[in-house]
């Protein structure tokens, strides 16, 4: 006697077929769109870039030239947030992970957490402009923008730097307290080694998020356009992300290529980043001791 | 030799007491870091409550504000301050989004989870990450010179700017964030459960609508909610693909305007202090308080999901 299959077998197995492939077309389609705006970009806005298109300012209105103010702009405005968030941010997570008890005051930090990292970045420009700005008396400048945009980030540098530190087994620890170490030295010499390329990665998709974002600096010290460059962070600056915005629906005789251009560059930037802490991350996951 | 042998003991255990010493300056030191999520909570709300108080003090009329559609702050006999044109905007562009990104959303999470393996996985996983990683006003930039002249094109209207394109950015643009929670919801199922149904002699497919999904219920929830709360207080990419014009839309080719966009629209052109100002920052307050209200909602359904699982 043979085993067969009967049609309720049969009848089971192109179900499963069949939902097979309908989960996996939504998958495709879902990152499909990926594909399609990078070709796009690059098909329309690499014959706007070259070497001079990156070093010089813009002229003519902004219909022609480059986008180095808005270029060096941005790097202010993400090393000077970054100045703030990332001794915060992981200090904030070895004191989650490594000194906090299961209490009251860790729950609401969590809830915090989650409640900052959900709050809209028009409302963190708002909040930027009235406590920052007005308040502190920053005016609008580098610093406000950037103290912005450090409170914006502080969320997900906190979250990968904790699930970093988390990472790290506890035997470790165990084994520096019982030879008489601190706590303090412990963090400094088993937990943040064991972690620092965790760390890193949050830190780089960090970078990223701030390179990117557009409203939180549009009222806090990024402007328009500016015929100087900055030199100290009480400057208003230009930014890759408001130029773009700016050449995109302010400047309409600008030639078709030129915001394509800046859209290319903005975007090579931050893929560039998020790539590279991806790579980060399966090195680190290869190179995992326990 | 005694002697000493006293003196290094003695600096030994200063050295000691120096670090125990350093131990407690740590820790108070990464303990205002620690806290520092909950001050910035707070001191947003103080702050914006702070320069929006005037308008709901003084101005503000809120069978106008929640009930006209006539949003005219800028007129100068007769300034309006109705809202339920905006609120109908951000309503319609994010249920747009939903009905379009939370199936395919979903789905994906449900194929990298449960059928994709290996490099199919990783490489998927990868993609949906770079997705994530493009900035909202390169979206934008996407809705206003590609999308808007194919939506011209395919459907024959005179505007390519509307619901339809911001829906469908916003939907790409929540679509990670919700691929990602559903994942980890569905991974978290424990994997004795597929096992005894795999074992009773059901099909993948059998095993994820009947056991998976159901006790994965919660943690999917709670990626739709906070999908519609990236969606929701999207600012970019909505004012530069929904058209920004005051509408109460009838379809979706209608173009609309968002609260998240009239206020970057319009704040740079108000002079501090003023009603129009405080009105700006009142909205602030409406979005900061539903995006609370989402995440809190979040929160709860995934701790309901926790604690029956550990019955």
């Amino acid at each position: 006697m043979k085993f067969s299959q009967t049609p309720l077998d049969q009848k089971n197995r192109r179900n499963e077929k069949l939902f097979r492939m309908l989960f996996m077309m939504m998958a495709v389609l879902l990152v499909l769109p990926v594909l399609a705006v990078l070709s796009v970009l690059i098909y329309k806005g690499g014959p706007a870039l070259s070497w001079d298109f990156f070093i010089t300012n813009p002229t003519q209105g902004m219909t022609a030239g480059g986008i180095w103010p808005a270029l060096v702009g941005t790097m202010w405005l993400v090393a000077v947030a970054l100045s703030v968030s990332v001794p915060l941010g992981v200090s904030a997570a070895i004191y989650l992970s490594e000194y906090a008890k299961d209490n009251w005051l860790t729950r609401v930090i969590n809830l915090a957490i989650i409640n900052l990292a959900g709050v809209p970045s028009i409302v963190h420009a708002l909040f930027g402009l009235g406590a920052f700005v007005l308040f502190f008396g920053l005016g609008k400048s580098i610093l406000a923008a950037s103290l912005t945009l450090a409170v914006m980030t502080l969320p997900e540098i906190i979250v990968t730097s904790r699930e970093a530190m988390q990472a790290v087994p506890r035997p470790f620890r165990e084994a520096s307290w019982s030879l008489g170490a601190t706590r303090w030295q412990t963090i400094r010499h088993i937990v943040l080694p064991n972690s620092g390329s965790g760390i890193l990665t949050g830190i780089i998709l960090g970078v990223s998020r701030t390179v990117g974002e557009t409203a939180p600096i549009m009222f806090t010290g990024a402007a328009f356009f500016l015929p100087y460059m900055p030199e100290t962070v009480w400057d208003q600056t230009m930014a890759m992300s408001l130029h773009l915005f700016v050449v995109a629906t302010q400047v309409p005789d600008a030639p078709e290529a030129l915001p394509f251009g800046v859209a290319l560059s903005l975007i090579a930037m931050v893929l560039t980043l998020n790539t590279l802490s991806i790579i980060f991350r399966t090195r680190l996951r290869r190179k995992k001791k326990w | 030799m005694v002697k000493k042998q006293k003196i290094e003991s003695g600096a030994l255990a200063q050295s000691v007491n120096r670090a125990w010493v350093f131990d407690r300056v740590a820790k108070g030191i990464v303990f205002i870091g620690g806290i520092s999520a909950i001050v910035f909570i707070i001191s947003i709300f103080i702050f914006i409550f702070d320069q929006g108080m005037g308008f709901i003090a003084e101005d503000l009329k809120p069978g106008e504000f929640f009930g006209s559609e006539i949003w005219r702050p800028t007129s100068e006999s007769n300034p309006t301050y109705g809202i339920l044109a905006l609120i109908a905007g951000t309503a319609s562009i994010t249920g747009l989004a939903m009905l379009v990104s939370v199936p395919f959303s979903l789905g994906a999470a449900v194929f990298i989870s449960e059928f994709a393996t290996g490099r199919v996985k990783e490489g998927l996983k990868v993609l949906i990450e770079l997705l994530a990683a493009i900035p909202s006003v390169v979206w934008g930039f996407i809705g206003l010179s590609i999308m808007n002249p194919l939506i011209v094109q395919l459907f024959d209207v005179p505007i390519g700017l509307n619901m339809l394109n911001a829906g469908i950015i916003l939907g790409l643009m929540a679509a990670p964030i919700m691929t990602t929670i559903a994942e980890d919801a569905l991974k978290a199922v424990p994997d004795g459960y597929r096992e005894a149904a795999e074992a009773m002699g059901a099909t993948r497919w059998q095993v994820i609508r009947r056991v998976v999904l159901p006790s994965a219920r919660n943690g999917l929830g709670a990626a739709i909610l906070l999908g519609v709360g990236r969606a929701f207080g999207e600012t970019m990419a909505v004012l530069m693909a929904s058209g920004h014009a005051i509408n109460l839309p009838t379809s979706p080719f209608d173009s609309v305007r968002a609260l998240t966009a009239t206020i970057a629209a319009e704040l740079g052109e108000t002079a501090r202090g003023s009603t129009h100002y405080e009105a700006l920052f009142t909205i602030g307050i409406f979005l900061l308080l539903i995006t609370l209200c989402i995440n809190l909602l979040a929160d709860l359904v995934i701790r309901g999901g926790w604690k029956r699982r550990k019955l």
